[in-house]
């Protein structure tokens, strides 16, 4: 009897371990989208990086929400997004790269997209209710995000000179963080295993396809995967993330508890 | 941004099916494809539309102005083109 009670307690460890991953990696990447409020190079394309981060506060949200019900300790979507540090984010660690120029954030969320478009597709299937209701409205929001951010890829790919050497160091600067899309760690394997999470390494070939078959349009090439970076999952990160969490807290720190 | 690289489109939206496109408001893009992504983040982010139409401002013809007598005056004086005389059936309800 104690050891099924173990068992379970086990499992919902995971569970919540593996929702709050996910939700990490789409507060991050929102966060790090916002910067770009009232700063991106035009009208349309400003409100078009507001709505892809508004997108992924709210899969952030409804993921959030659901790691703390799975913890049963009570904590809100708020405690789990504000009041954690550092080194408890669990984010991988493209989602915290700087915005650079617009081709560097271009690349960024078209990578990112090209994995999480697969990734929710599967995660629909899910055998946790919650994960699939929540994949089957993120998809079709991820979906649009890779349609747009694909269409940036190759008219800055095979724009002007000056597009086509910014983007090709995007590439280039962004190539090393792939690696850990892929990963299958301990908690993955787990989720795996039980039905409820989605086979990463799997999506590695359906990742390359659509990211290959757009650049090539772009006259863009693939990098080679040489040393790919890691440790975003297990709290490892680049000096990146700690000034994110310093504007993304300030509030919450300031002021616990605060609601609109 | 210069006008030849992102030149202007005039984008219309269809709220609800049965209805007919109306003019939103306009965008700048740099093509089709991208005119109709700009229209849908700027003009559609709270629901109002099931479908969009785009179309360069350069190619919609427009009435001058100073034609503005000619075109539309003539019209104003012909009240028998209006539908007010007849005697619609209560059966038909609102036309």
């Amino acid at each position: 009897m104690s050891g099924t009670c173990e068992t379970i307690m086990a499992s919902n460890q995971t569970l919540f371990s593996y929702v709050l991953r996910l939700a990490d990696d789409h507060l991050i990447l929102s966060q790090r989208l916002g910067e770009w409020c009232g700063e991106a190079p035009t009208l349309e394309e400003d409100l078009a990086l507001a709505n892809i981060a508004l997108d992924l506060i709210g899969q952030a949200r409804a993921l959030y929400a659901y790691a703390g019900q799975v913890e049963g300790k009570g904590r809100n979507e708020d405690q789990l997004a504000f009041m954690r540090y550092e080194r408890d984010y669990q984010n991988l660690l493209i989602t915290e790269q700087p915005n650079g120029d617009f081709a560097h954030t271009i690349v960024r969320q078209f990578f990112i997209s090209a994995y999480m478009d697969p990734f929710w597709r599967r995660m629909e299937s899910s055998k946790d209710e919650m994960l699939a209701a929540i994949a089957a409205k993120a998809s079709k929001e991820v979906t649009y995000h890779l349609r747009h951010t694909s269409e940036w890829v190759i008219r800055l790919g095979d724009g002007t000179r000056e597009s086509h050497e910014r983007m090709v160091e995007a590439l280039d600067d962004l190539m090393m963080f792939t690696g850990e899309l892929f990963e299958m760690d301990a908690v993955a394997q787990e989720m795996l295993q039980s039905g409820v999470g989605v086979d990463a390494s799997d999506l590695k070939a359906e990742w390359q396809h659509t990211v290959q078959t757009i650049l090539q349009e772009a006259t863009l090439e693939l990098p080679k995967a040489g040393h790919m970076q890691t440790g975003g999952r297990t709290g490892r990160h680049s000096e990146h993330l700690g000034h994110i969490l310093s504007e993304l807290q300030y509030m919450q720190r300031s002021f616990p508890g605060l609601t609109w | 941004m210069s006008e030849a690289a992102m030149p202007l489109w005039e984008v219309f939206i269809r709220a609800r099916n049965g209805l007919s496109h109306k003019h939103a408001g306009s965008i700048h893009a740099t093509d089709a494809e991208m005119a109709l992504h700009a229209a849908r983040d700027v003009y559609t982010r709270r629901g109002e539309g099931q479908s969009i139409w785009v179309v360069r401002s350069s190619d919609i013809v427009a009435s001058d102005p100073v034609d503005k007598d000619m075109m539309f005056e003539p019209t104003a004086s012909k009240i028998y083109r209006h539908p007010t005389f007849y005697e619609i059936p209560d059966d038909v309800g609102n036309m």
